[in-house]
């Protein structure tokens, strides 16, 4: 009893709390993975890897430019000779060849512009990266669907399995719970190039990639906060001496 | 009685001591303000260096590139054109490009690494027009029977020899400036960046 | 002073009031000396005033109001926001202090008005000074919604497709005007673009003129104080209230530790939470504004979701018009029956310190249905607390209870016990 008390009492505090507002609508409940998110700048470059190499001949990153990869430790040579397709400059914005149009056509739905997503995919289940975390991972085979892939977080996805050369294809096999709610347990039926802890790494990376692309300032603006609220509570200390030192005349 | 009287010492100190860094707090407010005003990462990435194939340039003839947002002018110089900076050499202020801007390596008197190839800014040092080429010597110009070739800038009448240089008594304080420039391959120049870095 | 400058302030004064302003308004204007915490929140107000004004000014330079899609298919405003962002040197600072001070503003409004309520500071004679007090809050809304259109999201966009058609309630004439709202049969470019010119141009220009007009009808009666008890009514020889101060050095020395104490808290968000938790800025708006789809569920930003319960909990239609429009009625008048309350307040004192029980339990009734109103306001309509009691009739309970602590105030304000009020106030 004491204990349920308890849990209301945080459940109610964290909806005072700042709880994210993006409640869905009634549906099914999200289980997402905690991602691994790590700043680790070999970690964000591996991922940077991943993200040209898979992610950027459908979508876009149009609010990145290839230069801007220097803040993840990148020179300029390294960018351009082994993220760049020829022909393009470091100073250009991560675009794709197709015209935003041509998707709507070929997949059924206007393919996203990558650069926000982490930011975007913030949910009342988890953060942005949680979300691609376990969205990357829970690919499974689908034969009914036009692409013959199917997705446990984003059902009936437009998107194939990019990245199913990696990890191998998933089954599923769906469950009936007593409440009659549905649960998928996913098995993996032919083995990828990489191991399952490989594959997670590597999706780990290429969401640490993803976040970061998010706000590339994030880090940056933490710092520069430290300094602002240490400057603050010392000129807190001076300001209030001198309220106190004219207040003396107050009586 | 007012204030300044009851003031102690005590109190001027705070007080300094609170104007002062409330001015540092002010100042550093200020800095992302003004940082916000000076070219953006777009804007300098933009301003990265250019290729410009010169191969299909043919002798005495002019080509444009933009770099930075400027006019670049590539002009191919014939053996007349050459000879002709020697007779302007009397006539121009600052034959030597003593006072002008370009680098080292097109401090002569052709100002450019290959004789040949002039690749200079086309903006004029007066206000910044664009001035308009004048190849050809002679009558024909519009400048004088004497008139050995090269650029007039509309907007005040400065007048150019072939190697960008001005000619005295012109509104224009400098030659033309010559921008960091190298060649890439025999055919090919990269401008904005010297080999030097 | 040097007499050089004296002389130079001599011919400035010959010429503008300089000194006599400087005296009227700061130096030789008596507050009274038993100000408490809930005193800092108009000064704030003025401080986060600024902010968003300069702030403001430099996204100017660098946002672009066009609702066309650039080559990469993403709406130029969109776009510009996040070129703001990345690429503006700073950018991203700025745009975290414009994008954090909108829900500042509204915290320090929030806190400022319930002073108000908590010392009686409408009364007579500061009648006017409230009903400018409610102009800022009506016109800082209008800023607040019409801003929140430019980043050109998906909250953005239907945020205001919502609101905008609350007008089309309106009989006769409901459709036509948000028509002209609008500029077009859906938002669009024209609406991006008016918007625009409202929240840059119009709007700070009304809010700047009415915050003027608080300040000056404030200065001419002087301030009202925690006891609710006129200083002016007891003066020395010399015409200074007793119980009066100059608001320089004394306020401005206590306002600076309160900027100081705001800015900290202010910082804190702003560095290390720029999004809110997703309430100042939420998290669908980080997708570009699609007019073909809809969120899931759109909620306002969180300074209006109680307002946004009061349009929600009317359900029914009456006098034959129907619920729509008596739900624009009630969130209208939820707004403006604040103006009225210098004239239903009965209550022969002006400060909560003196007022009896029942006004007291009325202000924490009310209070309390405000907070939750604003809660229920971000959540879908068929939310439940703990999954079990159903928000929408709480909603609605509240409500009736945000209007009955308005309309009945004239009749429990004069029945209440009150206590008397001293001849002098009081210090803790």
């Amino acid at each position: 009893m004491k204990m349920r008390v308890i849990n209301l009492i945080k459940r109610a505090a964290a909806v005072l709390l700042f709880a994210p507002s993006l409640a869905l609508a009634a549906g099914a409940v999200l289980h997402l993975d905690r991602a691994p998110v790590s700043k680790d700048p070999a970690a964000l470059q591996h991922g940077a890897k991943l993200f040209v190499n898979y992610c950027l001949n459908c979508h876009s990153a149009s609010f990145m430019r290839y230069n801007m990869l220097q803040n993840i430790g990148l020179s300029d040579e390294l960018i351009r000779d082994n993220l760049m397709f020829t022909g393009e400059r470091v100073g250009d914005q991560m675009k794709v060849a197709m015209r935003p149009g041509d998707a709507k056509v070929w997949f059924g739905t206007a393919v996203p512009d990558l650069t926000l997503i982490a930011r975007q995919r913030n949910s009342a289940y988890g953060s942005g990266a949680d979300w691609l975390y376990t969205y990357l991972r829970q690919f499974y085979r689908d034969e009914s669907r036009p692409t013959g892939w199917n997705n446990v977080v984003f059902e009936n996805v437009g998107m194939p399995h990019v990245l199913w050369e990696l990890q191998g294809d998933q089954v599923a096999t769906v469950s009936e719970n007593a409440d009659g709610s549905k649960s998928v347990s996913l098995s993996l039926a032919k083995p990828g190039t990489m191991s399952a802890a490989e594959y997670d790494q590597a999706v780990a990376d290429l969401v640490s990639f993803l976040v970061w692309m998010g706000e590339p300032v994030a880090e940056k603006r933490k710092t520069i906060g430290m300094f602002v609220l240490l400057f603050l509570a010392a000129f807190f200390v001076l300001t209030y001496a001198l309220k106190k030192n004219y207040w003396r005349d107050i009586h | 009685m007012s204030v300044d009287q009851k003031m102690d010492c005590g109190r001027r100190n705070l007080l300094l001591a609170t104007s002062a860094v409330g001015g540092v707090a002010a100042v550093a407010t200020a800095v992302p303000f003004v940082a916000s005003l000076t070219p953006s990462e777009r804007a300098k990435a933009a301003g990265a260096p250019v290729e410009a194939d010169i191969g299909k340039l043919a002798p005495g003839e002019m080509m444009t590139v933009e770099w930075r947002g400027k006019p670049v002018w590539i002009l191919r110089r014939t053996d007349e054109m050459l000879a002709s900076l020697d007779k302007t050499d009397a006539v121009v202020s600052d034959p030597l490009s003593d006072k002008s801007i370009q680098p080292d390596y097109a401090k002569n008197k052709h100002r450019s690494i290959k004789p040949e190839y002039l690749v200079t800014v086309g903006i004029c040092t007066h206000l910044g027009c664009s001035p308009s080429e004048r190849l050809k010597p002679g009558a024909e110009s519009g400048l004088g029977a004497d008139w050995a070739g090269g650029f007039l800038c509309p907007c005040h009448g400065s007048l150019f020899d072939l190697a960008g240089r001005v000619y005295s008594s012109m509104p224009a304080p400098t030659n033309l400036d010559v921008p960091p420039h190298q060649y890439l391959a025999d055919t090919t120049l990269l401008i904005g960046e010297d080999g030097k870095a | 002073m040097t007499t050089k400058s004296q002389a130079l302030l001599n011919w400035i004064d010959e010429r503008f009031p300089l000194t006599s302003t400087w005296k009227a308004h700061l130096s030789e204007y008596y507050a009274p000396k038993n100000f408490n915490f809930w005193y800092f929140f108009g000064s704030l107000a003025l401080l986060v005033l600024v902010i968003q004004i300069v702030t403001g000014i430099f996204l100017v330079m660098h946002y672009k109001p066009d609702g066309t899609l650039n080559a990469s298919g993403i709406p130029v405003a969109f776009a510009s926001v996040e070129y703001i962002m990345r690429e503006v040197p700073g950018g991203w600072l700025i745009r975290y202090l414009h994008s954090t001070g909108a829900s500042a503003f509204f915290v320090v409004v929030y806190l400022h008005m319930f002073r108000g309520l908590l010392y009686g500071s409408y009364r007579k004679p500061r009648e006017l000074i409230w009903i400018f007090g409610t102009l800022i809050f009506l016109a800082l809304m209008a800023e607040a919604f019409m801003g929140y259109l430019l980043p050109w999201g998906q909250m953005s966009y239907w945020g205001a497709q919502v609101i905008i058609n609350l007008f089309s309630a309106i009989p006769l004439i409901g459709e036509d005007l948000s028509l002209v709202i609008r500029g077009d049969y859906v938002i669009s470019d024209a609406t991006l673009n008016r918007f625009f010119a409202f929240h840059v141009i119009a709007v700070p220009l009304v809010l700047i003129g009415l915050v003027a007009a608080h300040i000056i009808a404030l200065h001419e009666v002087g301030s009202n104080n925690p006891d609710g008890v006129e200083i002016k009514k007891k003066k020395d020889a010399n015409g200074i209230p007793l119980d009066g101060i100059p608001f320089h050095p004394y306020y401005t020395v206590k306002d600076i530790v309160g900027v100081v104490v705001f800015l900290f808290f202010f910082s804190v968000v702003v560095f290390f939470a720029p999004e809110g938790g997703g309430y100042f800025l939420e998290y669908n708006n980080f997708i570009p504004a699609d007019p073909l789809k809809t969120p899931p569920h759109i909620a306002p930003v969180w300074y209006f979701t109680p307002y946004y319960s009061i349009l929600r909990a009317v359900t029914f239609p009456l006098f034959g018009l129907d619920a729509k429009f008596w739900g624009v009625v009630a969130m209208g008048a939820s707004v403006v029956i604040i103006a009225f309350l210098p004239w239903l307040d009965r209550s022969p004192v002006k400060s909560i310190r003196y007022k009896g029980p029942i006004f007291k339990s009325a202000l924490v009734i009310f209070v309390i249905s405000f907070v939750i109103l604003g809660y229920l306001g971000v959540k879908p309509p068929e939310y439940a607390f703990f999954d079990v009691i159903p928000g929408a009739p709480i909603a609605q309970i509240c409500s009736v209870l945000y209007f009955a602590f308005f309309l009945l105030m004239p009749w429990y304000s004069k029945i209440d016990k009150c206590k008397p009020e001293p001849e002098r106030v009081t210090s803790k």
